[in-house]
């Protein structure tokens, strides 16, 4: 096989590696760790910052990054508790938040590619406005969804597998595709890789950007009906910090900050293996400090790996 | 290979150097011997060893096996710094100056003279001052901001700072890649007053000019080794080509059978927001027109306002008889026009994707229906140009980062061809990449150009003469934003050529016929 694609084939499964290796390691500390129930718990645990990471891996492909991810979650959530105490059709609910999140998005991406601002800055401050705009929505008190409404309950519980974990497996396939075989999806990855490449081959380079924050906030939107289902409320303080979560499992899963790398796939695995190891640590009684040190560490390997993958290059 | 008699007294002896990288053999058994006071220049296409070798020199790298000697003294360098301090200084392509620190302080970097823990300010400033001696450079101001300064004064800093030392021998690596014809002048004074005072000076170039104007040995490198040592004076530039590419180079310009056709783009007094500042000239089918100028002449901006990268301020571009409404580049692909930056690295390609994402960037639409990128098409389209333009690679899929710089420039041709253009705009298509790589270049565009059923048409800048002489059917300069008109190449010489972009005539005509 040519080392071309040993690299690539490395490249993707790495972090898949790891997530075994720590799965297994807690499993082996903890046989009730191999349970289907844990499993499952993993899995919906990491579903709302997975969902959000799969518009992040896209926008950092494209060599941005948004770091108002979590107050637009927070901001679509209260929004969407808002329309469902309204006893408006839960489709319209759906579409709406969804509809609202693609526009903070598109707000992040237009001042970033048309005032030519750094997208860390701009998204910096759209992070204040955001969240704040979802206290004052709410007078920064949560919006309780109403208790005969029991439409949500079946999209972060009851039997199986969640509706939303099912959704954002979909997602992850749907974007895995889109990001390899069409064009818009090796467009992301040239502007990401070379802007002014791009620009020279033609490529609508500002509609490019401004559309893959949109999607970066149409899935904060879905994040957010996922968490407002979970917690059965649109908290405007919820999500605190969530943006480095999900900025972490997207760097986990491969990709670079500089752009022009990365996959869906690997920001799912990264997702999974940061849920895996505070699951895992809990299991096994160890300290909650002690967990934010350990999935810390992750992180820095992970790109200290990717550094050396790069060098060998 | 010619037997040194005399390393006792030569400058610099190395002897029977080997290194290896792993499987890949960088040298082989290299002898090299430096005379006091001689500039020796080396030469060899890239790959053939020329950074390996110097960097054994200065230390970057330790060599295998092998001995060198310095005056006739065993020379082990530690690390380049090292190596400077025992007198080998090194200038190097891409400059090592710390832009926010003061010319002084960059001369003295890294040996600092000290007080007690503090630098010796004043001390500083006397090494300093008697290194810029060697310059009479007005910017050169100890305290100046090094940033501020021209590249070309910066790099008088990295001289400066072997200077300072005390070097006895200097090796230049292609000095004179990043800059302008008059600097280029001043810096072979220069090394000229260096010989004279007794420095030995390693020259490596790919401009066999300026091997001659410089040089009176020079030593060639292929495939690791030195294949020979001659005298510069006594050999041909035929023989020094061929022997570096290890083949006779009868033609390094072919020229096939063009037929002239139709005007397939016109261009009247286009202009851009400073430059250039009035621009017309018509290209016909089957045409090569060459555009010569000095670099800031506005030669680089006429192309990419033509191709839309930059504003169109007036004028106006018609693409087979229809004024184009709109001046972007993807308006411009769609017309069959496609550009190859002279900036490969920053602009020409993103090197952090593959060989095949690169060169189906501009025509991704064409590897399926619906926005859907068959990857098996890409694939193989991409290995057709691999093939045809012998673009030394791992596969379609390897990054194109990792190949060397004529491959790079061979795949960032292959897109325009990928892509099928009928018009080439290509900016300085051959600037640092190995001869060989240039030979191939010329013969694909000579190869479209005499296309006889669909013969497409190149405008092409380049600051190297022969070249543009050798490729072009007409060649147009470009001086101060003004293009003159384009002339046929048996009607006009480099030196009218000169004379227009240096400002010393207004239009291009042969001067006898004036």
């Amino acid at each position: 096989m040519n080392p071309t694609k040993v690299k690539s084939i490395i490249s993707l499964f790495g972090p898949f590696l790891a997530l075994i290796v720590v799965y297994a390691i807690f499993g082996a500390l903890n046989p009730r760790f191999f349970t289907a129930d844990v499993a499952l718990n993993i899995l919906t645990q990491t579903v709302i910052v997975a969902t959000a990471a799969i518009g992040m891996t896209l926008i950092i492909i494209a060599g941005g990054i948004d770091l108002s991810v979590a107050s637009i979650l927070a901001l679509c959530g209260v929004i969407a508790a808002w329309l469902v105490a309204r006893h408006v059709d839960p489709v319209l609910v759906f579409c709406g938040t969804i509809a609202f999140g693609a526009f903070c998005g598109f707000c992040n991406g237009s001042v970033t590619v048309w005032m030519k601002l750094m997208p860390f800055i701009v998204t910096l401050g759209t992070m204040q406005i955001f969240r704040g705009s979802a206290k004052v929505f709410t007078n920064g008190t949560p919006i309780n969804l109403p208790p005969e409404v029991t439409t949500w309950k079946a999209w972060m519980g009851g039997s199986g597998l969640p509706h939303g974990v099912w959704l954002m497996l979909g997602l992850v396939i749907f974007f895995t595709l889109i990001l390899r075989y069409t064009r818009f999806g090796r467009h992301i990855y040239a502007v990401g890789s070379n802007e002014l490449t791009a620009t020279l081959c033609g490529l609508p380079v500002a509609r490019i950007k401004i559309f893959v924050y949109s999607i970066g906030g149409a899935m904060a939107g879905l994040a957010a009906i996922m968490n407002m289902a979970k917690s059965s409320q649109g908290d405007p303080t919820t999500a605190m910090g969530m943006e480095l979560d999900i900025i972490a499992a997207v760097v986990i899963g491969g990709a670079s900050l500089s752009g022009g790398e990365g996959s869906v796939l690997g920001a799912l695995v990264g997702a999974l293996l940061m849920t895996t190891i505070r699951n895992g640590c809990v299991m096994n009684g160890i300290p909650t400090p002690w967990t934010e040190v350990i999935t810390g560490a992750i992180i820095v390997i992970a790109v200290i790996i990717d550094r050396l993958r790069h060098k060998r290059a | 290979m010619t037997k040194e008699k005399m390393p006792a007294t030569a400058r610099l002896s190395m002897q029977g150097i080997r290194k290896t990288f792993g499987p890949t053999i960088a040298l082989g058994h290299v002898d090299l011997a430096v005379l006091p006071g001689e500039v020796h220049a080396l030469v060899g296409e890239n790959g053939a060893g020329k950074s390996t070798l110097m960097k054994v020199l200065s230390g970057a790298h330790s060599a295998d096996a092998g001995v060198m000697f310095l005056d006739g003294v065993p020379y082990q360098p530690r690390n380049p710094l090292h190596a400077r301090a025992q007198g080998v200084g090194m200038i190097y392509q891409e400059l090592s100056i710390a832009p926010h620190l003061t010319v002084e302080e960059n001369i003295v970097l890294g040996m600092e003279p000290m007080m007690g823990p503090f630098v010796n300010r004043r001390e500083m400033r006397n090494r300093a001052m008697e290194a810029l001696a060697h310059f009479d450079h007005p910017d050169l101001q100890p305290n100046r901001l090094a940033g501020t300064l021209s590249v070309s004064a910066q790099q008088l800093i990295e001289i400066g700072r072997s200077l300072a030392m005390g070097c006895k021998l200097l090796v230049f690596d292609e000095p004179t890649s990043s800059l302008a014809q008059k600097d280029i002048e001043r810096l072979f004074l220069l090394i000229d007053r260096l010989k004279a005072q007794g420095i030995s000076i390693v020259y490596i170039s790919h401009f066999l000019e300026e091997v001659k104007r410089l040089a009176s040995r020079l030593t060639i490198l292929r495939d690791g080794s030195a294949i020979a040592t001659r005298d510069v004076a006594s050999t041909s530039p035929e023989e020094i080509v061929s022997l570096m590419v290890g083949r006779d180079v009868n033609d390094l310009y072919p020229r096939s059978e063009r037929m002239r056709g139709e005007p397939i783009l016109e261009i009247n007094q286009l202009a851009g927001k400073s430059k250039p500042q009035d621009a017309s000239l018509t290209l016909h089918r089957g045409e090569v027109i060459g555009i010569a100028g000095l670099v800031g002449s506005g030669r680089t901006e006429f192309l990419r306002t033509l191709f839309g990268l930059d504003a169109v301020a007036a004028g106006e571009v018609k693409i087979s008889d229809v004024i184009s409404s709109n001046n972007s580049p993807a308006a411009r692909w769609k017309q069959g026009i496609g550009m190859l930056s002279e900036n490969r690295k920053e602009e020409g390609l993103a090197l952090g994707l593959s060989i095949a994402d690169n060169i189906t960037l501009s025509s991704l639409d064409r590897l399926g229906r619906l926005g859907y990128v068959s990857p098996a098409e890409m694939k193989s389209r991409s290995a057709r140009w691999i093939e045809k333009l012998g673009i030394k690679c791992q596969g379609p899929q390897q990054r194109i980062g990792a190949l060397s710089g004529g491959n790079q420039q061979k795949a960032a041709l292959a897109r325009l061809l990928e892509h099928d253009v009928d018009v080439l705009l290509l900016d300085e298509p051959t600037r640092g990449i190995d001869i060989a790589a240039k030979a191939r270049l010329y013969e694909a565009i000579d190869e479209i150009v005499a296309d006889p059923v669909r013969p497409r048409s190149v405008i092409v800048i380049s600051s190297y003469l022969p070249e543009l002489f050798g490729i072009c059917d007409r060649i147009a300069v470009m001086s101060r934003g003004v293009l003159t008109e384009a002339m046929p190449v048996h009607e006009i010489t480099a030196e009218d050529v000169m004379r227009v972009a240096t400002g010393k005539s207004d239009t291009l005509t042969h001067f006898s016929s004036l």
